[in-house]
């Protein structure tokens, strides 16, 4: 989540689930959390009872809706618009929170004078290389290499003035042509959430893949964030961007970096071009100031952790044998590859992508060019059966597929990561049927088979991994060792380390996750298995139940819930403060003290060089309202790749940095044959792909069929009545649902013209008891100009009566 | 001391955590639905589904779009027709109100189907005998809650003494009236002389398909000659013979 | 026609006759057993969403008889929504795999393996691609890679787990890894 790394230093949520009822003001959006994330919602009731104001803004009226005290409808792929408009509102009325603005954010740094926007670029955009020059995306600084400031944030060059003239154009009457929100609803969600801007009170802002799957997704989050730190509502009780995230365990399976980019704990993965050494490598990856000053501790304990004995001081720790990537390998290149041909094999565990992956028909055509797949999953999916999918001749197929039973979650051990950072331990309730197996015992067996393979091999591209550890059991793995492993340890005894403060960059230790050290601080102590739960009527941070990332801290960046000097904005919902005489163990005085483990170094006082610096991951401290990404160090709003309308805020249409791919499949859409926007979406009783909900009678029950969610004006337009079969198609292909005729969308007025838009849920596929077609047969691949995630929530397609 | 359930639509997020829970708490089978232009499913209560949640699209009288959820059930009426017109005692009622219904003793008449005012009793055509929700006895005598309010994560469900539950439904329609809910009011708490499924609607009862004046409908179910009547209650003994002759096996 | 209870039990309507053939009185029932009376309760978290609500698997005689939310647990404290309480239909779930199941080029149906058969066949795949397309040095530097296996991880299984497969996919010199969190 590089919007908010970027913008506050982690890229995780801010907050936690419990802590949602500390807000007093909810603003949903990008995210359907009644409906995706029901359990959540009882602390959304919680902070309504307590008094707060409950924002919905989605293109439909969704569950979550209908319990907002406000719900304001958007066209889907206009939400930095609205929230720019937000932005406006706050600054031109002078409703931020002027303290913590100034003290906690990089406002009143000056910019290069020659950094500058116009005509929908910033400085350095290059039109013939289609991509930026950054030189003046910087700060003017003072001798010592510090950023200049000025404190009143007047100086035309601050961050701050920049701010104000860059949304400036975003005001309530643009919000309406934009978005299609009325005036009046856009301003009095404005003025609702707006109203947490003054000190001591706390807005939330809860969103999901509403707001990632877009082609300026990540730039859409920094909007929020930046929103977030106008209104002082970062590090607070009650506060926070926080994503919603949609799976068990997403959050735990990105800490430990199934990602081509990174390594477990945000390490970065070695590049050819700009890591050919370790020295290189530490060089390149670590900054001069901030927390991750302690990099080099962090990444050669990993190679300690992973090559042990082999990785020594004379051989960089075994850096050489860790691969190194040459380009991008995210999702969509990856099959965007393989359909070209260029992969061989394939490993998919636990995922479906013949259903969630965007274009499916080119993504399930890239199967076919495989030799050979091997899929682990509970039912036949849609991935493992692709050829014998609709359309396809199996004959012609030459695939080889290995599809291997797997154990469910009840089967199985192991610690989750919620979406609140909380690593919680589960345990086994019975044993799999037949020959199910757990990914652990998979990744195990895989590994002791191809280390007998390769057992004795000499050859120089066998030594990385026959120096690879593995040593966790013969079949199902022992996990609590995994863990121990994850945690750190001393190489010399092998004690666990108490938390990361303890790893050293000169192989005397090793740890194969760094952000989750602590987890297991002493032999048999996991601390997964905490399990003593606050008081119902407390602040709810439940420090003692499960372990939360990083040691166990509960809300990220929480010296920001204390003012410059030390005391708490709110003391009702203090986190932490700055207790004067309090003794520290050397019998010096003064501390961080309060009911959260503090984001901050215990003993820097308030008014001690870099004490009011909460956000310690940034290398200057200050929350980034001004932080460069591929498209700008501001946001901007930009249309979707596939749009019916101008871009009204200036006259560049998409986002210039957008992933577009071009393979024969990857066709875009012509808004005159396609003039109806789509999204897509979940609902409470499916799960992703459906591979599993599909097949529970009980779900399938309830939700049975896809349809398409579409104002009724539309439906009369297109003579569709509710409950009658249409067919809904874009340039990528066509599929089958059932209309579902509703107040609940309308059609959005933009000026004098009139936009539609429908919706569908993704859940369906062509295996299991409920069948149906795969929305993703529709969705393009194109993708965030950062993270390459797929725009899937703003396309456009025709609908027409079956 | 009677208990009851307070449904409080103005929480439900319709995640159908109740309407699921009671299907795995009873054991009772997925019906065959189609999507039919609306979230709700099934479309009925039935053998098979004793609560489930429905979806009413609506405009207010400020033409605001609303969208009200019900979690309905069985209401365990005080005055419970279907109790009243039993042949052979199946239905019967707990010392704290609940309205049960005894498996082996079910003649299948389906009187009780004809006089619920409410059209929850279903008949279940596999079994030959009726069915419908029982409030969970195993779990409230176990000082358990009901499946479907353990499930339920934003408090719309709650169980508890009836009384207690009546206060604190008219305080919940005085809080939501104060916020502009003119439609807010209490249901259950004289209708049928007291329910002990109570619920807090925001939209008059009819929004969502209850009765505004549930009828004790005894009398439409039998004919009027007491000779039918006797008949109907000799058939009935017959039945129950004829049921006890195959062993009373539970219904499934 | 309708009747109120007080004129059934009046005798006033016509089904007089029944009033004294039915008991309206109270029964004290003893209610049945619960059925995870005695059962072993097995916390665990759920499987679906990121919100990690805690469950409760009551489990006797080595099989899970109910799935309920965990009343303890502070974030759910014993709710769950439709989806985790229709998980117990997994388990003994008629379609769900239990055996390796292996499609040869071009064939139209699955074959039946014995799981060790396929883990070996697996092993001897990745391998022989692996040697085949290994990448040592590129423009000099090292870079230690295949480009020719890809693997998708899981955002449905344990942290451990998640470990292991980067661990040993990386070890490999699998650069195409990725998982559900760019989707």
């Amino acid at each position: 989540m590089p919007g908010l790394g970027t913008s506050f230093g982690r890229g995780a949520m801010t907050n936690h689930w419990i802590d949602v009822k500390n807000a007093d003001a909810v603003l949903i959006m990008g995210s359907n959390a009644a409906e995706n994330h029901p359990i959540a919602f009882k602390w959304v009731l919680a902070a309504m009872e307590r008094g707060a104001v409950l924002l919905s803004v989605d293109p439909r009226f969704s569950r979550t809706s209908a319990l907002a005290d406000l719900y304001a409808p958007l066209r889907s792929g206009t939400d930095i618009a609205f929230l720019g408009g937000m932005i406006n509102h706050v600054l031109r009325n002078n409703l931020f929170q002027r303290e913590y603005v100034g003290e906690y954010t990089n406002a009143s740094f000056l910019l290069d004078p020659a950094f500058g926007f116009k005509d929908g670029y910033f400085t350095g955009w290059d039109p013939e290389k289609k991509t930026y020059d950054r030189a003046t995306w910087k700060f003017q600084v003072e001798a010592d290499g510090t950023p200049k400031q000025d404190g009143s944030l007047r100086d035309p060059h601050t961050v701050f003035q920049h701010l104000r003239r860059h949304f400036a154009r975003y005001t309530p009457e643009m919000v309406e042509r934009v978005c299609g929100t009325p005036k009046a609803e856009f301003l009095r969600v404005a003025e609702a959430f707006a109203r947490t801007g003054a000190p001591g009170k706390a807005g939330t802002i809860m969103y999901a893949m509403g707001w990632t799957q877009h082609s300026k997704a990540t730039q859409l989050i920094r909007t929020a964030a930046i929103l977030q730190m106008l209104l002082g509502n970062i590090g607070v009780a009650g506060g926070g961007v926080n994503a919603l995230r949609g799976l068990s365990n997403v959050q735990g399976s990105t800490d430990m970096a199934l990602l081509f980019h990174i390594l477990p704990g945000y390490l970065g993965m070695p590049t050819r071009k700009d890591h050919p050494t370790l020295a290189a490598y530490l060089e390149k990856e670590t900054p001069k100031t901030g927390y991750w000053v302690n990099k080099p501790k962090f990444f050669v304990s990993l190679l300690r952790a992973w090559y042990g004995e082999a990785a020594t001081k004379d051989n960089e720790f075994a850096y050489q044998y860790l691969p190194k990537n040459s380009a991008n390998y995210s999702y969509m290149d990856l099959f965007e590859a393989m359909y070209a041909g260029k992969l061989k094999g394939f490993i998919v565990t636990g995922q479906n992508p013949a259903v969630s992956g965007p274009n499916s028909t080119l993504e399930r055509k890239a199967l076919e060019k495989l030799e050979w797949l091997v899929v682990r999953e509970l039912f036949e999916t849609e991935t493992a059966a692709f050829w014998k999918g609709p359309g396809v001749d199996p004959a012609k197929v030459q695939t080889e597929v290995f599809l291997l039973p797997s154990s469910t979650h009840l089967e199985r051990e192991g610690s989750y990561t919620n979406s609140g950072r909380w690593l919680q331990w589960k345990w086994k309730a019975a044993d799999p049927p037949g020959d199910a197996r757990s990914d652990g015992w998979f990744a195990n067996q895989l590994a002791l088979r191809l280390k007998a393979l390769y057992a004795g091999s000499r050859a120089p591209t066998d030594r990385a991994f026959l120096a690879l550890t593995w040593d966790y059991g013969k079949e199902e793995p022992d996990l609590e060792k995994v863990l121990a492993e994850v945690n750190g340890y001393t190489v010399a005894d092998r004690k666990p380390v108490k938390s990361f403060a303890f790893l050293a960059d000169d192989g005397s230790t090793a740890c194969g996750n760094w952000i989750y050290s602590g987890v297991f601080p002493a032999e048999g102590q996991n601390r997964a298995k905490s399990r003593k739960a606050d008081p119902p009527e407390s602040l709810g941070i439940n420090a003692g139940w499960a372990f939360s990332w990083p040691v166990n801290r509960r809300i990220l960046y929480n010296r920001a819930s204390a003012d410059p000097r030390g005391k708490p904005w709110n003391q009702e919902k203090a986190l932490i403060w700055w207790d004067a005489e309090a003794e520290l163990p050397d019998g010096k005085k003064g501390k961080w003290v309060g009911v959260d483990v503090p984001d901050f170094r215990p003993d820097l006082a308030p008014d001690a060089k870099g004490g009011g610096n909460p956000f310690i991951m940034r290398p200057d401290g200050k929350g980034g309202i001004f932080a460069p990404l591929a498209e700008g160090p501001l946001p901007e709003h930009y249309e979707p790749v596939e749009s019916p309308v101008k871009n009204l805020l200036s006259n560049v249409q998409a986002n210039p940095m957008a992933v577009i791919y071009k393979a024969d499949l990857d066709k875009l859409g012509d808004p005159k044959e396609f003039p109806i926007v789509a999204t897509t979406y979940r609902l409470t009783e499916h799960q992703h792909t459906g591979s599993i909900t599909r097949n529970l009678p009980w779900l399938v029950e309830m939700m049975p069929n896809l349809f398409c969610e579409m104002s009724r004006e539309l439906a009369e337009e297109k003579g569709i009545r509710n409950g009658a079969p249409v067919i809904v198609r874009s340039a990528r292909g066509e599929v089958r649902a059932i209309a579902a005729v509703t107040g609940r969308f309308k059609p959005f007025k933009l000026g004098d013209r009139v936009v539609h838009e429908v919706g569908i849920p993704w859940h369906w596929g062509f295996m299991g008891l409920a069948k149906g077609d795969s929305a993703n047969m529709l969705t393009p691949h194109v993708g965030d100009a950062n993270t390459r995630i797929q725009e899937s929530k703003a396309f456009l397609v025709d609908v027409r009566k079956a | 001391m009677a208990k009851a359930i307070l449904v409080d639509t103005s929480k439900c997020i319709a995640c159908r955590g109740c309407q699921v829970a009671c299907k795995q708490w009873h054991g009772r089978r997925a019906e065959p639905t189609r999507f039919q232009g609306s979230y709700e499913n099934p479309l009925a209560l039935s053998a098979q589904t004793w609560r489930r949640v429905g979806f009413i699209e609506t405009a207010g009288g400020d033409g605001r779009l609303r969208w009200r959820f019900i979690s309905d059930a069985c209401k365990h009426c005080t005055d419970a027709s279907c109790l009243a017109v039993c042949p052979t005692g199946a239905l019967f009622r707990r010392t704290w109100g609940a309205v049960d219904l005894n498996q082996d003793i079910c003649n299948g008449c389906r009187y009780c189907v004809a006089a619920c005012p409410f059209g929850i009793v279903a008949f279940n055509e596999e079994s030959g005998r009726v069915n419908k929700c029982v409030l969970c006895p195993d779990r409230v005598e176990a000082g358990l809650e009901p499946a479907c309010v353990t499930t339920c994560p934003t408090d719309a469900l709650t169980f508890g003494d009836r009384d207690q539950l009546l206060s604190q439904a008219k305080r919940r329609v005085a809080e939501l009236q104060a916020k502009g809910e003119k439609g807010a009011q209490l249901y259950g708490e004289r209708e049928l002389s007291g329910l002990h499924q109570l619920f807090v609607l925001q939209e008059r009862p009819q929004v969502y398909g209850l009765p505004e004046q549930p009828r004790f409908a005894v009398a439409s179910v039998f004919p009027s000659s007491v000779t039918s009547v006797l008949a109907s209650v000799v058939m009935g003994v017959t039945a129950l013979v004829a049921f006890r002759g195959r062993g009373g096996k539970g219904e499934e | 026609m309708s009747l109120t209870r007080r004129d059934f039990l009046k005798g006033a309507g016509t089904g007089a006759g029944l009033a004294a053939a039915v008991d309206l009185a109270p029964a004290e029932v003893a209610a049945q057993e619960l059925k995870t009376k005695g059962a072993k309760e097995v916390p665990s978290i759920c499987y679906y969403c990121a919100v990690g609500c805690g469950i409760v698997a009551s489990v006797a005689d080595g099989k899970v008889v109910a799935i309920q939310g965990d009343p303890a647990h502070p974030i759910n404290r014993g709710a769950l929504c439709s989806k985790a309480q229709a998980y117990i239909q997994v388990l003994d779930h008629p379609q769900r795999l239990t055996k390796a199941l292996y499609r040869a080029p071009g064939a139209g149906e699955w074959q039946e393996k014995p799981l060790d058969w396929a883990m070996a066949e697996i092993a001897q795949r990745i391998r022989s691609t692996r040697d085949a397309t290994f990448k040592e040095a590129e423009d000099g530097v090292t870079v230690n890679r295949t480009e020719a296996i890809a693997a998708l991880g899981s955002a449905i299984i344990a942290n451990e787990e998640c470990y292991l497969l980067t661990k040993l996919m990386r070890g490999l010199g699998v650069v195409w890894l990725e998982h559900q969190a760019r989707i």
